[in-house]
């Protein structure tokens, strides 16, 4: 840790001298490449929907917690995610109801649980913090716990990475080779849950899924395969991370709404060079 | 095909007799009866066509077989001298039209690498998994489409490249689910040829629903005709002399004895 700060110090740049820059560009350099691997398989599985449902759940994990009298709510928030996930899943897969619909719902449920828990007593100005984020606030702790994170959930990625992807390819044809799309579905779930929830302090609850989808939804308009379509990804994902911490710094303006500004831009591009190629 | 390059069923001439055994199978969706009575023996070195007009249960009956639906009665896997396992034979399927999304960068070695593979696509293919997918393309003339996006194949490359996958392992039972249909007629006959090539080089039992009643005669060793229940079967000669069978396919206008 000391080094990293020794090391960003040396730059010749004025942000690189404050303490808490240094921290947050260490934090997006460790998850960016995290939720780019991640949103690839979001995309590509059609669950874009579904991780922004889980979250737009996780006010209701906050007003849990806070009920709970807990200081930190993250575990609660965790939690409720989780069971929401699974119920998701479970709900679609019994009763084969459309899936729009099926998170629609449990999002609407969720979300009014959580605003009607938060504000309760005429309080929730208080949590707006969960909506926006702040990254400039990250402490050592919180950096050492997306880590630990992004090592776990990325470890698992990898290792699922064929099932899950075969299985987004088609269902039947994944269970025609014993692969369970529910036990899949359900760990990747618990995946999704962890790096959402893990990373809301910093990015915010409205716009913690769109780094999970704008960086794999550029990938795809320019990949031709799957290497391709990873590596974009998280090239695109780094590219706006870094470049919106800076922005944000200079513009003084919430570090993670800039940062997806700035993966629209590289969507926007991606979609001009899959015109061009289409043209020749 | 070099058998070397299996992970397990090893390509070998057929023994003619282990089978897939299917007993009074009957499904019922939404309450509804869709499959009953379906008593079958599917040998290995043999195709199987099943026949029947829309909503018979045709795909119904390889949905079961797959495990996808719940089903009453039995299905059984009898192995000999050891080839497979009872309880979960390797079974290789082709969807009727493989319903993905044309727009995902998933070419066709990614697909391969993902049903044969652990290594991560995301980190690219190791050395062996492109030689298995090459190989495995080139024993259905597709080798030419390795490198190319799954979505941007034709309805025949996209089924032979299927085909392809589904015989990598070689499976114990192949389910082909229609698989021809929105196929040019050049297409469909490299697909029969291949097909019917397959069960004299591996020791499988081939199971395809079709519509091509024309088309399957030739390649078939028996075929099923299944309305709800199996109707008629046996040897394509017999079960096209069969009344319903004629009028189901229309075949009975074509008869020169009209007046």
């Amino acid at each position: 840790m000391n080094t990293w700060h020794v090391l960003i110090s040396l730059l010749p740049f004025e942000w690189a001298q404050f303490g808490f820059m240094r921290m947050a560009l260490l934090a997006i350099l460790i998850v960016s490449p995290l939720f780019a691997l991640m949103g690839t398989l979001v995309v590509n599985n059609r669950m874009a929907f579904f991780s922004d449902a889980i979250g737009h759940a996780s006010l209701t994990g906050v007003g849990l917690g806070v009920l709970l009298g807990m200081a930190d709510p993250l575990w609660a928030l965790v939690a409720f995610a989780l069971a929401l996930g699974f119920a998701i899943i479970t709900l679609q897969r019994t009763t084969h109801a459309a899936f729009d619909t099926v998170i629609s719902l449990s999002m609407s449920f969720s979300v009014a649980v959580g605003v009607v828990l938060l504000s309760h007593g005429g309080n929730f100005a208080k949590f707006s913090h969960y909506l926006i984020g702040d990254v400039l606030s990250i402490t050592p702790a919180e950096v050492g716990r997306l880590l630990v994170t992004t090592v776990i959930v990325g470890t698992g990625l990898l290792c699922g990475y064929n099932r899950i992807l075969l299985i987004g390819l088609n269902e039947s044809l994944a269970g025609s080779r014993g692969l369970s799309a529910w036990w899949t579905q359900m760990l990747f779930c618990a995946g999704v849950v962890m790096v959402v929830t893990m990373n809301l302090s910093w990015v915010g609850i409205l716009i913690v899924n769109s780094l999970l989808i704008v960086p794999a939804a550029g990938a795809r308009n320019v990949a031709r395969n799957a290497r391709q379509y990873v590596f974009y990804a998280v090239g695109i994902a780094l590219f706006s991370g870094v470049s919106g911490l800076l922005l944000s710094y200079y513009a003084n303006t919430a570090t993670g709404a800039t940062i997806v500004l700035v993966a629209m831009a590289c969507y926007v591009v991606t979609l001009g060079i899959k015109a061009a190629r289409n043209r020749m | 095909m070099e058998p070397e390059h299996q992970h397990k069923g090893v390509a070998r001439h057929a023994c003619g007799e282990c089978c897939t055994r299917l007993e009074n199978l009957g499904v019922s969706l939404d309450g509804r009866r869709v499959l009953e009575d379906v008593s079958l023996h599917l040998h290995c070195g043999e195709l199987t066509t099943l026949v029947g007009p829309n909503g018979a249960g045709k795909s119904t009956l390889l949905r079961a077989l797959l495990g996808e639906v719940p089903h009453t009665g039995a299905i059984h896997f009898l192995p000999v001298f050891g080839h497979g396992r009872e309880d979960a034979p390797a079974i290789g399927y082709v969807p009727q039209q493989l319903e993905f999304d044309r727009f995902s960068p998933i070419s066709v070695q990614d697909a391969f690498s993902c049903a044969l593979s652990r290594w991560p696509v995301a980190l690219g293919h190791r050395r062996r998994d492109r030689q298995t997918a090459q190989e495995a393309l080139d024993a259905v003339e597709a080798g030419h489409l390795l490198g190319r996006k799954l979505g941007e194949l034709s309805g025949g490359e996209l089924q032979r490249v299927l085909l392809a996958l589904s015989l990598t392992p070689v499976p114990n039972l192949l389910l082909l689910d229609e698989p021809v249909s929105g196929i040019d007629l050049p297409g469909r006959e490299l697909f029969y040829r291949t097909v019917s090539d397959l069960r004299r080089r591996y020791d499988l039992s081939i199971l395809m629903v079709s519509h091509d009643l024309a088309g399957v005669t030739a390649v078939s060793d028996r075929i099923v005709f299944l309305n709800r229940r199996i109707v008629c079967a046996g040897a394509p000669a017999e079960v096209i002399a069969n009344r319903e069978v004629r009028h189901t396919f229309g075949l009975d206008f074509n008869l020169s004895d009209r007046p």
